[in-house]
Formats: C-alpha cells, sequence, structure tokens
C-alpha cells in the first residue's frame, strides 16, 4: 500500500515540482500516471521508493513512513525500471547485470541462478545470456534492465515510460507480462505518454500537471474527457475520437477499448440487417 | 541534494555573473597555476579563502559548498593514498613533511575543485563562446571548449540518474570498507562514460550531416 498524503517537493535549484499531492494506491492496483512533460511524474514516483524525500507531507509504504528507512530497504519491495536502460547497464555480461541487484540484496548463490533464469526466460532474453548488454538493440536493452529489476520479485513495479522505443510486438508482449503480474497481485505504476497503450490495457488513470493531480479515476472516464485532456496535452485514443466525432448516431462517448468497441459497432449494424 | 549542483549554471544577475567571462576565466587559470606552483600549506589556504568572497558576492553559496561536499570524497582519497604511500616508501615511517606535503595536495584539490565551481557555476556557455571568439581563439578551440561545459551540467544530471538508478537496484554508496567504496562506483562510471560516447557519437553524426561538403 503506498499512501501520499499533502506532498510538496521543492528541488534544491527552487524549483517546487510537487504542490501537495495526496493520494492511495491500494495492494494489486495497477496505475497510470499521465501528464505533459514536467508535469512532476518521475518526481512522484521517485518518493515511492525513497530516492527523494518529501520536503512537505510523507509518503508511507506498507504504513512506514520513507523517511524512516533506506533506499535499498525499500526498494526490496519496489522495483523501479528507470527510462533510460543506458542509465544502469554496466556488466559484462546480460547475465551479470541480472545477477547484479539479486547479489546488493543478499540472495544466496542458488537462489541467483534460478532467478536470473526465471527472468531470462520471462522477457525472452535467454539467447544473450553471455552477450555485453552493450551490443543488444534499444529494446532489448530496455527489457534487460526490466528483467534485472523483475528478478528479485518486488511486489510493486515503477515502470517509467515502459513503452518507449518497443515495437507493437513487445508492447503486446509488456501488456501481457502486465496482465500476468497483476494475476499474481503485484501493484504496478507505470508513468507514460503513451495514451494508445494506457487505452488497452485500462488502469486507473492519474492525470498530473505543474505538480498536481487534475484527475483520478478509471481509463474510461478520463482518457474519453477532451477538456482534461487538452488541459494536459494528450490527444484522445483513436477509438475515443471516432466515438466522439460521430456522437451524433448515438454511439456511447466512453468507449476506449477496441474489443469495447467492436462489439458496440457490430450490434448497430446487425440492428440495421 | 545532489553534489552536482555545484557545476550548474543559473542565470542570476550578481557583479559576479555579469562579470566579462575572460577576467573570470583568466583568474581560474592564475589560480589553477599557482595551486600547481605552490605547495606551501600557506598559500594554497590564501589562495582558496580568495575565492569565498566571489562566492558570497554572486550568491551561489549553497551551490559552491555543496560541489566542495562532492569534492571531499576525492579530496580524502588523494589525502589517504598520499600518506599511505609516503608511509610505505620511507620505511614503515611518517615526518611531520610527509603529512605536511600530504595535506597541500589535497589542499590543492580543494582549491581548483572550489575555484572551477564558481566559474562554472556564474559563466554562462554562451558568453564563455562568444568570449573566447573575441580574444581570438581558434574557433575549433572555442567549439570545443564550450560544447565540453555546455555538456558538464547534462553530465552531472546523468551521473545523479545513474546512481539513482543503481540505488534503486540496491546499490548502498557509502557501505562496505574502503576498496568496496570506490569500487561502487564501477556501476555509476560505467554507464556514465558509455552513455557520453553514445552522445558524442550522436552530436558528431548531427554535425556531420549538417555541413554541405
Ligand atoms: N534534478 C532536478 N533538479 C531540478 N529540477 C528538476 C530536476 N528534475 C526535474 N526537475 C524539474 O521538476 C519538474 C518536474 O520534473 P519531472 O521530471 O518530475 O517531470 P515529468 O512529469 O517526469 O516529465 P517528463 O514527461 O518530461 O518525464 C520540471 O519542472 C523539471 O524541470
Ligand atoms: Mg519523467
Amino acid at each position: 500500500m503506498i499512501e501520499v498524503e499533502n506532498l510538496h517537493f521543492i528541488y534544491p535549484s527552487n524549483v517546487e515540482a510537487l504542490k501537495g499531492i495526496s493520494l492511495n494506491i491500494r495492494d494489486g492496483e495497477f496505475v497510470a500516471i499521465m501528464g505533459q512533460n514536467g508535469a512532476g511524474k518521475t518526481t512522484l514516483v521517485k518518493h515511492f521508493n525513497g530516492l527523494l524525500k518529501p520536503s512537505r507531507g510523507f509518503v508511507k509504504i506498507n504504513s512506514i513512513e520513507t523517511t524512516k528507512t533506506s533506499v535499498a530497504e525499500l526498494a526490496k519491495n519496489i522495483g523501479f525500471v528507470f527510462q533510460n536502460p543506458d542509465h544502469q547497464l554496466f556488466s559484462e555480461t546480460v547475465e551479470e547485470e541480472i545477477a547484479f541487484a539479486l547479489k546488493n540484496f543478499g540472495f544466496k548463490e542458488e537462489v541467483v541462478k534460478k532467478r536470473i533464469d526465471w527472468a531470462m526466460n520471462l522477457l525472452g532474453l535467454s539467447q544473450y545470456r553471455d552477450t555485453s548488454p552493450f551490443l543488444l538493440s534499444g529494446g532489448e536493452r530496455k527489457r534487460v534492465a526490466l528483467a534485472s529489476v523483475l528478478a528479485w520479485n518486488p511486489n510493486t513495479l515503477i515502470l517509467d515510460e515502459p513503452t518507449i522505443g518497443q515495437d507493437h510486438r513487445q508492447k503486446e508482449n509488456l501488456r501481457q507480462f502486465i496482465i500476468q503480474m497483476q494475476t499474481q497481485k503485484k501493484t504496478i505504476v507505470m508513468v507514460t505518454h503513451d495514451v494508445e497503450f494506457v487505452a488497452e490495457c485500462n488502469p486507473r488513470v492519474l492525470l498530473m500537471r505543474d505538480g498536481e493531480i487534475i484527475a483520478d479515476g478509471k481509463g474510461t472516464d478520463i482518457l474519453t474527457n477532451q477538456e482534461l485532456l487538452t488541459k494536459s496535452s494528450i490527444v484522445l485514443p483513436q477509438i475515443a475520437q471516432i466515438f466522439q466525432e460521430l456522437s451524433c448516431f448515438g454511439l456511447p462517448q466512453n468507449i476506449i477499448d477496441i474489443y469495447d468497441a467492436k462489439n458496440i459497432l457490430i450490434q448497430i449494424l446487425e440492428k440495421k440487417k | 541534494m545532489s553534489v552536482f549542483d555545484g557545476l550548474k549554471f543559473r542565470k542570476v544577475s550578481s557583479p559576479i555573473h555579469n562579470l566579462d567571462p575572460r577576467i573570470k576565466f583568466f583568474y581560474v587559470i592564475v589560480i589553477f597555476f599557482s595551486a600547481i606552483l605552490f605547495n606551501q600549506i600557506i598559500v594554497l589556504l590564501t589562495l582558496f579563502l580568495m575565492t569565498i568572497p566571489f562566492v558570497l558576492l554572486a550568491h551561489v553559496q549553497k551551490e559552491w559548498l555543496r560541489s566542495l561536499r562532492g569534492a571531499a570524497f576525492l579530496a580524502f582519497f588523494i589525502f589517504i593514498v598520499n600518506i599511505a604511500s609516503s608511509y610505505f616508501t620511507s620505511g614503515y615511517s611518517l615526518t611531520a613533511n610527509q603529512i605536511e606535503s600530504a595535506i597541500a595536495m589535497t589542499l590543492r584539490f580543494i582549491v581548483l575543485a572550489g575555484s572551477f565551481s564558481v566559474f562554472f557555476l556564474t559563466t554562462s556557455p554562451d558568453h564563455l563562446g562568444l568570449a573566447l571568439e573575441q580574444s581570438h581563439v581558434p574557433y575549433e578551440f572555442a567549439f570545443a571548449f564550450t560544447t565540453a561545459v555546455r555538456f558538464v551540467p547534462v553530465l552531472a544530471e546523468e551521473a545523479q540518474t545513474i546512481m539513482d538508478a543503481q540505488k534503486a537496484r540496491g546499490l548502498e554508496m557509502e557501505k562496505g570498507s574502503f576498496l568496496k567504496k570506490i569500487r561502487n562506483y564501477i556501476p555509476v562510471l560505467i554507464p556514465l562514460i558509455v552513455s557520453s560516447i553514445r552522445r558524442s557519437l550522436e552530436l558528431a553524426e548531427a554535425m556531420e550531416s549538417s555541413i554541405d561538403h
């Protein structure tokens, strides 16, 4: 459980990046945080594993304030995958890269081996075990970074821009993977600009702007609210756009999912027949 | 919060910020050579103290102290290495002279870090480039130099992000023996170097494709 209460954060350069954020994320929830560049998304999620400490207010992880514990301690529960994989890859082989965190957390040798196999398998990296991570493509490096965090099986996963640089198939794999994590009751917090990806996953959506949360609710409500999205420089998902433009034909306005859309269109077309 | 804030230029107005960058550059060069030439503690200390009025005038004391705190780790390292090497080379004993020279070495580094920090904190890369050109420095050199300076804050921010990314994977920079602490820097330095190389390749490509052959 992540509890955030009246969180303010001011960078040393005097930029007030968060201006009174309050929110709760329950165990097993899937949350997407959206909003324009500089809205404070990354700053907010960096509070969840203690990388940043509140200037005012508090953040509690499983009822413990982040100021009362260390990043290393929090990280065991909260895995954080950074936006740019090049900011973390440093090992000679993919295998060693994945082992890094496991060793830091003091897992036993046999466990480390098992977890490496498991994570590489999950992300389709098995053939790269002895390859240097620097020789992989951008998308593959991103998967190595993800695997290196998944390996210790944290309860909560924070993903900063996971879909950047991923082709359609990898995005679909990522979505399947998130669904799988959800069935295991993992909490997932995803920071993203990828409105189509969010529409496909349909999580709870938090909309941020200038260090504040301006909307918090179901994907179907927020991603179909033209006014809100314009404020955050987000365009409607394509499905929602079509449905809104065809509103004069009596189409429902809260559709973002392609399968829902298909079913509604089939109903209408069948009636016509 | 971040030691690297001690190198980032921020646009404010102060007598020091408005000073001709060539004068500041000259000052830093003079300090640099004096610090190299002299190894008396008293001279080095004076050089260090000389910088403080400029820091106060420019209102950058917070950022400046932060960069010194960052330099403190390396300074400590320099001190230990100096002490250890003279201890072992002079047959397991230490004289007052040797301790003094270790202190001087450390101080020299702090003087350099301090003066460079004020320079970068108060000089915008644009002004610097302009000033270099006006003083008839060859364009290639001026360009290379200002590009390097421009990338200092980028690099500093990147180093911070990399440290965060590794901490999130359980790296505890401050933990362990002295040797372990130094080894803890490897997961930070390698990504930093690799990203810098990647970036310079990109820059070179961008420059090449914008040149008319
Ligand atoms: N290390 C830093 N030092 C000073 N200011 C910062 C720092 N990092 C971010 N900021 C500022 O804080 C604000 C919020 O930044 P943040 O990175 O959280 O935004 P974001 O929503 O993640 O944006 P993006 O979509 O571009 O990733 C911005 O105004 C940014 O300039
Ligand atoms: Mg961000």
